[in-house]
C-alpha cells in the first residue's frame, strides 16, 4: 500500500495554516515559580507533582541552552511565552458536548473522531492546545486493562503508575528543554499496557498548537508490561503563525521483559514561510528504555515540518537480548533547519540496534544527522548497523552527518554506512519524457528514496507521509 | 505528422544542428544514420525537449502544433516517445509505479480518466510478453542494475505501454546481441500501425535488416546531406560515409 504514490495538487503555502476561533484560557506570559504553581493548581495536581515541577524549574534556571547542534537558533525570550492555555469549557462527556468550532477544526485536519473512523481501528486522544478534549475507545481498551488517556487524567486517576514511571527515562535534569518541559508541561498522553496484552489497535494522538504565543509542552509516557505489545502513532500539524512558536516535548517509553513498543511520528508543524519567517521550534526529548530481557522498541519518524528541529529519539538497551530500531526520514526545504538522529546505548548482553536515516534537503535548508552508538564495557556481543543517506535537491542546501561511536567492549560489532546523492537532471528529463512533470518526478524519486522507512509506518500514516513529502518539496526544483 | 524546418540547435554554446529539414508522415519509418558526432542524438533530444539543448533557429511542427512551445512532459502527452540511448536509473522507484504514473499523467494530459488497476496489470502482462521481458524486471527499480540489453528492452516495453504516435529510437540497437536485437525489432514492428510513425537512429545497417525503413537519411555535421530508400543503408554499409562528404 505504501507503494501507492499519492499526489495532491495544492499550493506551496502551508496547507494547515488556519486557526480556530475559540476562547482560550491563557496565563499571562512569563515564567517563575508562581506560574509553575499556578499551572499545577489549575490542573489540581498532587503535591509530589508540584514538587517535581518546582525542582525542575529551579534546575532549569541554572542551565544554559545547548549550542552543540548544527543549528542557528535565534534568541528565545522565555519570559515572553505564555505557559498554559486550555479551551475554556469543561471537558465534554460526548461529541455533542464538544465545541462545534473545535470539531470543525478536527474535520479540516482529518482527525478521526467521527464514527467512520472507528472502522480504521484507531483510538484518538486529541490534544487541542494543552488540555485533552476527547478520548475515544477508552472503554474498549479498558476491558483489556489498557489505559489510554491524557496525561492529566492519568495524574488524577492513576497517580501511582505516573509516579512510578514518570521521569525514569528522561530525568528532569537531562537537558535544558527536558527541564523546561518538566517544569511547565501542559498535557499529553499516557498509555499503559498490562502484562501479556497485545493492544488490538493503533493508539494515536494528534497534537496541535493553536493559541497564539503559547508554548506547547506535551509529555507522553508509555509503559509496556511484560510480554505486551503496542503500536503508537503521533502526528501533528500547526496553524500558520508569524511569531515563532516553541515546542518542547518529552516522550518516555518503558518496555519490560518480552514487551514491544512501536512509536511512529509524522511531524508537520508549521515550517515558516519561504523566506524563513515564522515556524515552530521543535526541541524534543524522546527516549525509550528496553528494561527487560528480549524487549524491543522502534522509533519511526517522518519529519517534514518545523523551522528548527532538535530531536534524537533514543534507546537504552538495558535488558539482555533487547533490540532497538530507529527509522527516520527528515525533509527540509526553504530555510528549515534540522539536527536529528538517535542515541543507542548498549548496556545488556546480546543487544542489537539498527539505525536507518534518510535526509532530504532542498532550498536553502540544512539537514544534519547526529547519532551516537555507545557500547558499555559489560555489553557483550552488542551489534549495531547504521545507515545514513542524504539526498540533495539543488545546490544551496546542506546535508551533514555526525556519527559518534563509543565502543568499550571488544566483542561488539558496530557498522556505519553513509551515502550522499543528488537528483540528477537526467533523471528528471527521463521522467518528463514519459509524461511526468518535474514536481511529480521529484515526489516519485523522493518517495522511492524514503520507501524503506515509509514501509515501517502503519498504513494510514504511510499514505499521509507520502503526501507530506511531496507537499513539502513543492517548488524546490526547476 | 512531423515537419522539421531549418532546425539549428546548440549545446553549451556549440552549434550541433545546422539546418535540419525532415518530414515524417503517418505510417512511415525513417532511419537516420551518420557518423559519431553528426548530431543524431541531439536531434532526438531537441524533438523531445531536453533542456540541455537550445534551439536557435527553425521550426518543429507536430500534428499542426509548434512542438517547441510545449514542455517535455506535454510533448510526451501529445504522443512523442524517446527510446533513450542511455536509459537512466532511478533507484527506489519501481517500474510498476513509474509506468502507472507515466500512463496516468499522459492520460490526464489528453483529458482521459486514469487507467484502472486491473486494466493496468493486464496491460503490463500483455506488453511484457511482447518484448519477452522477464517479469522480475518490472518489480525492480527503474533500470537499476539492469544489463545493457535489459535496459534497451525496457525502453521498448515502455514504448509498448505508452503507445506513442511518434517514436524516436536513439541507438536502440547499440549494445544488443543478435537475439536481443531481434526481440527489440520484433517489438517495434508489432507496434507499427498506419497511424503512428517512427524515427530510428542507428549507426549500423544491421538493425535495418529487422526494421525496414521507408526512408534513410544521412546526417552529417548537423545537416541531412542525403536521403534515399532502404538501399541507401546498404550502400553506406559498403562504402562508409566518406564518399558523401
Amino acid at each position: 500500500m505504501s507503494d501507492e504514490i499519492l499526489y495532491e495538487v495544492t499550493q506551496s503555502e502551508y496547507k494547515y495554516g488556519f486557526t480556530t476561533d475559540i476562547e482560550t484560557d491563557i496565563i499571562p506570559p512569563g515564567l517563575n515559580e508562581d506560574v509553575v504553581r499556578l499551572i499545577s493548581a489549575k490542573k489540581n495536581e498532587p503535591d509530589w507533582l508540584l514538587e517535581f515541577r518546582l525542582k525542575a524549574y529551579r534546575h532549569w534556571t541554572k542551565m544554559e541552552m545547548p549550542d552543540w547542534a548544527y543549528l542557528k537558533i535565534p534568541p528565545i525570550d522565555y519570559q515572553a511565552i505564555s505557559y498554559f492555555a486550555a479551551p475554556r469549557k469543561n471537558a465534554p462527556k460526548s461529541l455533542d458536548e464538544v465545541d462545534p468550532e473545535l470539531l470543525k477544526t478536527f474535520d479540516k485536519l482529518g482527525i478521526p473522531l467521527e464514527e467512520q473512523k472507528i472502522l480504521s481501528g484507531m483510538a484518538v486522544d486529541a490534544v487541542m492546545d494543552s488540555v485533552s478534549v476527547k478520548t475515544t475507545f477508552r472503554e474498549n481498551l479498558a476491558e483489556q486493562g489498557i489505559i489510554f488517556c491524557s496525561f492529566s487524567e492519568a495524574v488524577q486517576e492513576h497517580p501511582d503508575l505516573v509516579k512510578k514511571y514518570m521521569a525514569t527515562v528522561v530525568p528532569y535534569a537531562d537537558n535544558y528543554f527536558a527541564a523546561l518541559n518538566s517544569a511547565v508541561f501542559s498535557d499529553g498522553s499516557f498509555a499503559y499496557i498490562p502484562k501479556g496484552v497485545r493492544c488490538p489497535m493503533e493508539l494515536s494522538t494528534y497534537f496541535r498548537i493553536n493559541a497564539a504565543n503559547t508554548g506547547q509542552f506535551e509529555r507522553t509516557l508509555i509503559v509496556a508490561e511484560e510480554g505486551s505489545y503496542v503500536s503508537y502513532l503521533e502526528g501533528c500539524t500547526a496553524p500558520m503563525r508569524d511569531e515563532n512558536q516553541l515546542h518542547a516535548a518529552i516522550v518516555e517509553i518503558v518496555a519490560m521483559k518480552d514487551a514491544e513498543v512501536k512509536y511512529s511520528t509524522v511531524q508537520n508543524w508549521y515550517p515558516g514561510d519561504k523566506e524563513g519567517k515564522g515556524g515552530v521550534y521543535n526541541f524534543v526529548t524522546k527516549r525509550g528504555i528496553c528494561k527487560g530481557e528480549n524487549s524491543r522498541i522502534s522509533w519511526t519518524q517522518v519529519e517534514t515540518g518545523s523551522a528548527i528541529t532538535w530531536k534524537y529519539p533514543s534507546c537504552i538497551l538495558m535488558g539482555d537480548n533487547s533490540s532497538a530500531e530507529f527509522y527516520s526520514v527528515a525533509v527540509t526545504n526553504h530555510h528549515q533547519q534540522a539536527d536529528t538522529g538517535t542515541k543507542m546505548i548498549h548496556i545488556g548482553k546480546n543487544t542489537s540496534s539498527h539505525i536507518l536515516s534518510k535526509g532530504i534537503s532542498a532550498g536553502f535548508s540544512n539537514n544534519s544527522y547526529r547519532g551516537l552508538v555507545r557500547v558499555n564495557p559489560k555489553a557483550e556481543n552488542a551489534r549495531n548497523f547504521s545507515q545514513c543517506d542524504s539526498l540533495l535537491l539543488g545546490d544551496k542546501c546542506g546535508a551533514h552527518t555526525f556519527p559518534y561511536m563509543e565502543v568499550n567492549n571488544e566483542t561488539a560489532i558496530v557498522e556505519h554506512e553513509a551515502t550522499t546523492s543528488k537528483i540528477s537532471e537526467d533523471q528528471i528529463f527521463y521522467c518528463n519524457q514519459r509524461g511526468i512533470d518535474t514536481e511529480k518526478a521529484v515526489g516519485l524519486i523522493v518517495n522511492g528514496y524514503a520507501k524503506e522507512v515509509l514501509n515501517k509506518l502503519p498504513m494510514e500514516f504511510a499514505v499521509e507521509a507520502q503526501k507530506l513529502l511531496q507537499i513539502t518539496l513543492e517548488g524546490s526544483v526547476g | 505528422m512531423l515537419e522539421i524546418k531549418n532546425l539549428h540547435a546548440t549545446v553549451n554554446g556549440k552549434e550541433i544542428l545546422k539546418g535540419v529539414d525532415l518530414t515524417v508522415k503517418k505510417g512511415e519509418v525513417h532511419a537516420i544514420m551518420g557518423p559519431n558526432g553528426s548530431g543524431k542524438s541531439t536531434l532526438a533530444s531537441v524533438i523531445t525537449g531536453n533542456p540541455a539543448f537550445e534551439v536557435t533557429k527553425g521550426k518543429v511542427i507536430y500534428e499542426g502544433v509548434d512542438l517547441l512551445e510545449l514542455s517535455p512532459e506535454e510533448r510526451a502527452g501529445a504522443g512523442v516517445f524517446l527510446s533513450f540511448q542511455y536509459p537512466v536509473e532511478i533507484p527506489g522507484v519501481s517500474m510498476v509505479n513509474f509506468m502507472r504514473a507515466a500512463i496516468n499523467e499522459q492520460r490526464k494530459y489528453r483529458g482521459q480518466e486514469p487507467v484502472s488497476a486491473t486494466e493496468f496489470l493486464r496491460l503490463m502482462r500483455e506488453k511484457k510478453e511482447l518484448v519477452e521481458m522477464d517479469s522480475q524486471l518490472t518489480n525492480r527499480s527503474v533500470n537499476e542494475g539492469f544489463s545493457g540489453g535489459e535496459k534497451k528492452r525496457n525502453e521498448i516495453f515502455q514504448m509498448a505501454m505508452l503507445e506513442p504516435k511518434l517514436a524516436i529510437l536513439d541507438e536502440t540497437d547499440s549494445g544488443l546481441d543478435i537475439d536481443a536485437l531481434r526481440i527489440v525489432a520484433n517489438g517495434v514492428n508489432k507496434l507499427k500501425t498506419p497511424e503512428n510513425a517512427s524515427i530510428v537512429i542507428t549507426h549500423y545497417q544491421r538493425l535495418l535488416d529487422y526494421i525496414i525503413p521507408d526512408f534513410v537519411h544521412v546526417l552529417h555535421d548537423g545537416k541531412i546531406i542525403k536521403s534515399g530508400d532502404k538501399s541507401l543503408a546498404l550502400e553506406l554499409e559498403e562504402k562508409g560515409y566518406d564518399w558523401l562528404k
